[in-house]
């Protein structure tokens, strides 16, 4: 199908120019660069819950930070490698959005919304509270021992900028191909036509809990990822502001489109650091943001690309 | 505290009875009023009293209106989308705590009390004022409980409430009920602040607290009942000072905001709502 | 012969109204079965409790001997029971390929386009696949969806009003598709539409005030004088 190949080529050509990108940018913006890049990988996560499946949670901060402490906690106080405690965090960015889902998707809309924000505050809380053992609010710095994959030393820009762009273009490939797959259709299914999709015997609980759970996997490798990549683990990341972000960036990029949070992260993460170089009430710049997308362009900037005569765009 | 939780929590409660929306920037409208209250008694050139009396009134005028002017900008033309309205008042909520930022500065500054009076009781001191604001606010609480069922603005929010559609069809002005409602809970919320602030300081972060904790009161209490919150806030404002003496803040908070992630997963409709 | 589905006794009531009052239904394999009564009657309500969409306060529901009363909606559907609704729901923003994938997907073909395409030939609408479901006419919506449940290849087919708003010659392609569907596929219909009724159905149950008032062959139903009172007192048995 030339259409997909078409498809996939924009996807690859978006990876080759980031690689490029490293050896033409300096230093500074490609660590900027591998930051977005992990970010963008939690945002992809976030957009398949709400952007394909229509579910706005406001606790995602807690499945990155779920990732992030599953990776620190172990190479902290058991000296794990960096290689096993990031499939840690995957895999406790997923269980964990398993475990919320089966309580929080007995509800919708707004309650859902609200329920994954109160989830997420407890467990921001309890981060504090076990403070002793997690560093609280303050945190800590990563094993320098654990900060290396396959022999490459991650706190070097090089491999830390390779390391993000692996990760992201596996999380790309992995989004690209679950949207255009029977289940992506599903996923899409549910949420323009919830009793449709029941009616053609597909059980929304499942389905949804499914699109939680992978947007899970995401978020926690992203936490882990960013723990590992740039050193420091903090009870800050699991914070209501960690939830609100991953929405920014797809409600800016375009919800429902696969390259959105990528180009959303990009612009938001700039948009914020050319700000707070001038004032610290820089957060003022994220909430008018978001009253602004919400009121003018919810479909954010591929949305509206999409929307205007790129129908293909997945 | 309780009678300061009730007040604010109210108005939260109003603005989801009447509009069905829920606002996250409520806590800022909280810390609003008490920042309000300081440039009130900051810049008033009349004895801490009075100023205070002013503060009283003009902060929630002030801050109704801040409300109303949102409303009638960004919540009306949203059209009310539960999802939509949420998002767009975080926004809100970081627009106005950055802006008190930017004007009013991080630290926290007191305000003075109107009256400094302590009542010697056999039991335990008790700070005259802090009565003071018990009375005060069920003093507001009773006038919203008045005008909500006696007057013919109460009757026409009521009405609002129980089915938009057939109140517009009566001729309502559905966008105004919304407007006023939308400042009254605000100005609640305010002169809550009001209240409470010479006990404690205005600072710019203020409103997270109040938020949460009016959160879980109305949940529990169950949005959309007036009589319901009042009941939560009775329970929750005394309980969370029993808590904290028995376990850490910390761990309270962790067990109030998992009370509300449950109550609205098993029963949605808290301790007196109505069933949706 | 054995029935395909059968119910015991079903009722439910919503508040004071009786809405399905106890009411026994059986439903013969491969046969097209109309369901017909005055507004009210309870028809919709009873096959939302058929479907899944309603939960059954009292009674049973059987599917080849199955007892599928405390089965979930979605379970219905894959055990076989497919049910269009009467309010037209597809989904506008989607293409009418994907509409009809979804259906397709679900009962785990593995061909999916192979699927798609048989099922929008069986109804006409072939040809259509990379249009915007909402784009549709209102009769080519409807085409859709009975094509969204032929692709389930369902046991039994529950079609609500289907002929509602179609036009003349519509109607005629309808009736010429549901003749061609059994007897693989057994047939249930609510109808208000007397001539499609008359001239599809072999048997017809008649509902009135969520009980059975009568059940049996067009003639028979036609000539039975309960009947008559209630529902068909003004027409005339023309058709």
């Amino acid at each position: 199908m030339t259409g997909g190949a078409r498809i996939w080529a924009l996807h690859l050509a978006l990876v080759a120019v980031l690689f490029a990108a490293l050896f033409v940018l300096p230093t500074y913006h490609a660590t900027n660069l591998a930051r977005i890049m992990v970010l963008a990988v939690f945002a992809m996560g976030y957009n398949l819950a709400f952007g394909y499946t229509g579910l706005l949670s406001l606790g995602h901060a807690m499945f990155f930070a779920a990732g992030m402490f599953a990776m620190g906690l172990p190479t902290w106080h058991w000296g794990w490698g960096g290689g096993p405690a990031l499939l840690l965090g995957l895999v406790a960015g997923g269980a964990m959005a398993g475990a919320v889902g089966l309580l929080a998707l007995r509800t919708a809309g707004v309650s859902f919304m609200i329920v994954t924000l109160m989830f997420a505050q407890a467990g921001y809380l309890t981060i504090l509270y076990f403070g002793q053992v997690t560093g609280g609010d303050e945190g800590f710095v990563v094993e320098a021992a654990a900060r290396s994959l396959f022999g490459f030393d991650l706190s070097s820009d090089v491999p830390r900028y390779l390391a993000a762009l692996a990760l992201f273009a596996l999380a790309l490939a992995g989004c690209l191909w679950l949207v255009r797959s029977p289940f992506g259709r599903v996923m899409v299914a549910m949420r323009e036509n919830e009793e449709r999709s029941r009616m053609l015997g597909y059980d929304p609980f499942r389905v949804k809990l499914a699109a939680l759970v992978i947007s899970g996997l995401y978020a926690g490798a992203a936490g882990a990822a960013y723990g590992l990549l740039f050193g420091y683990v903090g009870g800050s990341f699991a914070t209501i502001q960690y939830s609100i972000l991953p929405l920014l960036y797809v409600l800016l990029g375009g919800a429902g489109t696969v390259l959105g949070p990528f180009l959303g992260a990009l612009a938001m993460f700039y948009l914020i650091d050319i700000t707070s170089g001038f004032t610290s009430a820089w957060l003022f710049f994220v909430g008018a943001a978001l009253v602004l997308l919400i009121l003018f362009a919810p479909k954010g900037i591929l949305g509206t690309i999409r929307e205007r005569g790129a129908r293909w765009l997945p | 505290m309780a009678a300061v939780l009730a007040l604010t929590a109210v108005g939260l409660n109003l603005v989801f009875g009447v509009m069905r929306v829920v606002n996250v920037a409520h806590g800022e409208f909280f810390m609003l009023g008490a920042i309000g209250a300081w440039f009130v008694t900051q810049y008033l050139p009349v004895p801490a009293a009075m100023a205070w009396i002013a503060a009283l009134v003009i902060a929630p005028l002030a801050v109704g209106a801040i409300a109303a002017l949102a409303d009638v900008t960004v919540l009306k033309r949203l059209k009310y989308d539960p999802e939509a309205t949420i998002v767009a008042t975080i926004g809100l909520l970081y627009i106005f705590q950055q802006a008190a930022l930017s004007f009013y500065g991080p630290d926290a500054r007191p305000v003075a009390p109107p009256f400094h009076l302590r009542l010697q009781l056999p039991w335990f001191g008790y700070s005259g004022y802090k009565l003071f604001v018990v009375v005060a606010a069920a003093v507001i609480l009773l006038g919203v409980w008045l005008m909500m069922t006696r007057t013919r603005a109460g009757l026409v929010m009521r009405a609002t409430q129980v089915d938009r559609e057939t109140a517009r069809n009566f001729g309502i002005d559905v966008d105004r009920v919304y407007a006023g409602t939308f400042a009254l809970g605000a100005a609640l919320a305010a002169a809550a602040a009001v209240l409470i602030v010479p006990i404690q300081q205005a600072h710019y972060l203020m409103g997270h607290d109040p938020l949460l904790l009016s959160f879980i009161v109305v949940i529990i209490g169950g949005l959309g009942s007036l009589r319901g919150t009042l009941v939560a806030a009775l329970i929750i404002g005394l309980s969370d000072g029993v808590i904290s003496m028995f376990f850490s803040p910390t761990l309270a908070k962790i067990i109030a905001t998992l009370a509300v992630a449950l109550v609205l997963v098993f029963r949605p409709q808290g301790l007196f709502g109505a069933k949706e | 012969m054995a029935a395909l589905m059968q119910t015991e006794g079903l009722v439910r009531h919503f508040g004071g109204l009786r809405a399905v009052d106890g009411v026994d239904f059986r439903l013969e394999p491969g046969e097209i079965h109309a369901l017909i009564g005055p507004n009210g009657a309870g028809k919709t309500t009873f096959v939302s409790l058929l479907s899944g969409r309603l939960p059954v306060q009292a009674g049973r529901i059987t599917l080849a001997g199955q007892d599928i009363t405390r089965l979930p909606a979605h379970a219905r559907v894959r055990a076989g029971i497919a049910y269009t609704f009467q309010i037209t729901s597809i989904y506008p923003r989607l293409t009418v390929f994907d509409n009809v994938a979804l259906a397709v997907q679900s009962r785990g073909a593995a061909d999916i386009a192979a699927g798609v395409a048989e099922a929008l030939g069986r109804v006409g609408l072939t040809g259509l696949d990379a249009q915007e479901a909402g784009t549709l006419s209102y009769g080519h919506q409807r085409l859709l969806e009975v094509a969204m449940g032929l692709a389930l290849k369902p046991r039994v087919l529950i079609l609500d009003e289907p002929t509602q708003g179609l036009a003349a010659g519509e109607i005629e392609g309808f009736k010429a598709l549901i003749r061609s569907l059994v007897p693989d596929t057994t047939i249930l219909l609510i109808e208000h539409n007397m001539d499609v009724v008359m001239d599809l159905a072999d048997r017809i149950t008649v509902l009135n005030f969520g009980r059975v008032l009568a059940v049996g062959t067009p003639d028979a139903v036609r000539a039975d004088p309960g009947v008559q009172d209630a529902y068909l007192g003004g027409h005339h048995a023309a058709g």
